[in-house]
């Protein structure tokens, strides 16, 4: 074809010379394993990747250097020379006494942050007692209706010095308030706390479904806390932009980062709709992704992730400030690649995707333990995964240079794609009127669910591997492993607590600040104050959301 | 004698709002040539038995990934009985110890289907035992 050979640039005709010559002569002698090789997100994978490639990458304008937009290669111009990422391991079970011993456990054996993972009936702003709470307390994380629960949950743990994260969202104003009346009480400055708050409501519509009001007004107890936060909390997190439970859900690497960055973006617009200015608040939201089997995918998303954030802050909102353009992350291993079959076999998936969270260039990461597919992980099971980040830290020198990967033909070509796939889903979702209008159309709920039907196909067909499972499966497993049960009894403890608390209180004051806060919530004013009052005063969370509930009404999901 | 199209009811019991596994199902049965009604998230198991009793369904698959089986499943079954549902079967998919699989089937739990099942094998039960209708 002599038009297209005019158009073959001095790369592609070294390729083009390759192949003719050394590759075509070996495909006759043993051709390929498969017809197609595909990543966990059932995106093709070409055999090599060359210069011709990543041509159209400029090494200046694209990857440029750490520290520098649009920070492709990492925000910190040592990578992790200077400081390590942050190991931060999710937990929380039982009663606030069990999960605080563990906090203690987890300080003891090195991890530098905690991470607070709430039961059920906590993340839909439901106490103990209620009859929706039964069978449900205590189960996936601690159990919290009150202040006095918060009390114990960070009892002799200073909060002005420790930071800690907590997955909470639906209810999340309430329990950062009960947060920080706990460390009021310790005496610790609010200027100094720092920490994070989940807080991400876009991705509970769009994949986790932990919902309680309706989305708009959602979004404005979210910019509540942005508000709040920026004024009295300063160096406090109050968003974690989450795509995890977007990955989980069945999205592909492709999906999880464009949703999540499209989230991100949509917070941005509501805070600066709300009067805050990019440079001062957006600095102070953070991102959490997955990190899943495939290896070098998962690297690519996290290097694309920080381009596309640098490129859109500067090009939406005129952002200025070095922190604004600077997308920082944490990562956990992906609870849903984690089996049930041969258990033990988790503790190598979870090192491989750590390791991939590593070289994405991780501020904080999380890793699963070997049993989580089972139930919530025991204390070995916990230390087992939190020593993996220890040894990924410390023996394998992947920390000693920057961004090792930056260059690599595969990889390069690899983050293109990721950021040219997601500016394309960007452009679909500007379309439908914005993020939190796509959720109400229900797009990214659909795509993600057609996303997880056609891996469930590609595993039912073999094309998709799990060892253990549709592969190597065994019928007599030779591990048992142990697993952690959560007793009935929490609950009778936990409501015990709670009819404690209340008939300790002062009624009256609990009535007033619920009063005043349902009436924040009607004129639009921040619900900040009146919830911190609130909780002070013992008004359980259920309670408080309730009387959102009242204001707001109830979220339904329509059919999509 | 034409033949009944299997009617399944896809349930999410409890606080857990993990339904990607439910969607899944729901979609291969009726790939599958089923007739599927999912529930939606958080019903009660009175919910979801009265929408068994009124959608006519001959199975119930309760999807349940939070660690609440022992308490909601063998309910959802006590109240179809209740309700004259005798033959319709209940299954449970999700997040359930292997050593709770026995008491659960003790109390009427048709069939678990634990991590990893295939799509395939859940078609293929239920076709080997919805009692046939016409």
């Amino acid at each position: 074809m002599p038009e297209t050979k005019e158009l073959t640039t001095p790369e592609q005709a070294s390729v083009e010379r390759w192949e003719q010559e050394t590759l075509a002569p070996a495909l006759k002698q043993r051709p390929e394993r498969k017809q197609k090789f595909e990543t966990v997100s059932l995106a093709p994978v070409n055999r090599l990747y060359t210069p011709a490639d990543t041509a159209d990458v400029d090494y200046e304008r694209d990857t440029s250097f750490p520290g520098e937009f649009p920070y492709t290669r990492g925000i910190h111009p040592t990578g992790y020379r200077g400081k390590l990422w942050t190991m931060r391991q999710f937990a929380g079970f039982s009663t606030p006494e069990e999960t605080n011993a563990r906090f203690k456990y987890l300080l003891e054996h090195g991890q530098t942050g905690l991470s607070v993972a709430y039961d059920l009936p906590t993340l839909m702003g439901y106490d103990a007692d209620s009859p929706l709470s039964e069978g449900e307390v205590g189960k996936c994380g601690v159990a919290v209706s009150s202040l006095a629960d918060m009390e114990v949950l960070f009892d002799g743990i200073p909060l002005e010095q420790v930071t800690v994260s907590q997955t909470i969202n639906a209810p999340a104003s309430v329990l950062l308030a009960m947060y920080l009346v706990v460390a009021e009480k310790q005496g610790a400055d609010f200027r100094k706390i720092s920490g994070t708050l989940q807080n991400d409501i876009l991705k509970e519509y769009i994949a986790q479904k932990e919902w309680i009001y309706p989305i708009r007004p959602a979004m404005k107890l979210v910019v509540d806390t942005f508000e709040f936060c920026t004024r009295h909390v300063p160096k406090y997190n109050p968003i974690s932009v989450s795509g995890y439970h977007i990955r989980e859900a069945g999205a592909t690497a492709l999906q999880e980062l464009a949703f999540t960055l499209r989230d991100g973006i949509e917070y941005v617009q509501w805070g600066v709709a709300a009067g805050l200015d990019v440079d001062e608040f957006v600095p102070r939201i953070s991102f959490f992704f997955n990190a899943h089997n495939d290896f070098f995918e998962e690297i690519a998303k996290y290097r694309a992730a920080r381009r596309i954030w640098a490129r859109a802050m500067r090009e939406r909102f005129d952002a200025r400030n070095a922190r604004t353009l600077q997308l920082r992350f944490h990562t956990q291993t992906a609870g849903v690649s984690l089996t049930v079959q041969q258990p033990l076999n988790n503790i190598v998936r979870v090192a491989i995707q750590a390791l991939a969270g590593v070289l994405g260039g991780t501020q904080s990461l999380h890793t699963d333990a070997y049993d989580e597919a089972l139930a919530l992980p025991t204390d070995q099971a916990a230390l087992i995964a939190l020593r993996t980040q220890q040894i990924i830290a410390e023996e394998t020198g992947v920390v000693n240079a920057v961004d090792p990967l930056g260059g690599s033909y595969f990889v390069e070509s690899l983050t293109k794609q990721m950021e040219d796939g997601a500016l394309d889903y960007f452009a679909k979702i500007d379309s439908l009127g914005g993020m939190v209008a796509a959720v109400e159309q229900g797009f990214p709920q659909r795509e993600i669910q057609e996303s997880a039907y056609q891996y469930q196909k590609a595993v039912e067909r073999g094309e998709q591997t799990i060892v253990g499972v549709n592969k190597y499966a065994m019928e007599d497993e030779p591990v048992k492993v142990d697993v952690l049960i959560i007793d009935e009894a929490v609950r009778d403890h936990q409501v015990e607590r709670l009819q404690r608390t209340k008939a300790q209180r002062d009624n009256g004051a609990v009535a007033n600040a619920l009063e005043k806060l349902k009436r924040a919530a009607r004129d639009n004013e921040n619900t900040m104050p009146a919830t911190i009052e609130a909780v002070r005063a013992y008004a359980t969370l259920g309670e408080v959301c309730d009387a959102l509930r009242d204001v707001y009404g109830l979220y339904e999901e329509p059919a999509f | 004698m034409s033949e009944r199209k299997i009617r399944v009811l896809v349930a999410k019991p409890g606080l857990d709002g993990h339904d990607r596994g439910a969607k899944v199902i729901a979609r291969a049965l009726r790939d599958a040539g089923m007739e599927v009604i999912y529930t939606g998230l958080r019903q009660t198991p009175e919910m979801i038995a009265a929408a068994a009793l009124q959608e006519d369904v001959d199975a119930v698959g309760v999807s349940i990934l939070s660690g609440a089986h022992n308490t909601l499943c063998p309910r959802i079954v006590e109240l179809l009985r209740e309700r004259g549902l005798n033959d319709c079967l209940v299954l449970v998919g999700g997040i359930v110890p292997k050593e709770d699989v026995p008491r659960l089937k003790e109390q009427g739990i048709a069939e678990v289907f634990l991590p990893g099942t295939s799509t395939e094998d859940i078609v293929r039960f239920l076709r080997a035992n919805v009692h046939p209708r016409t």
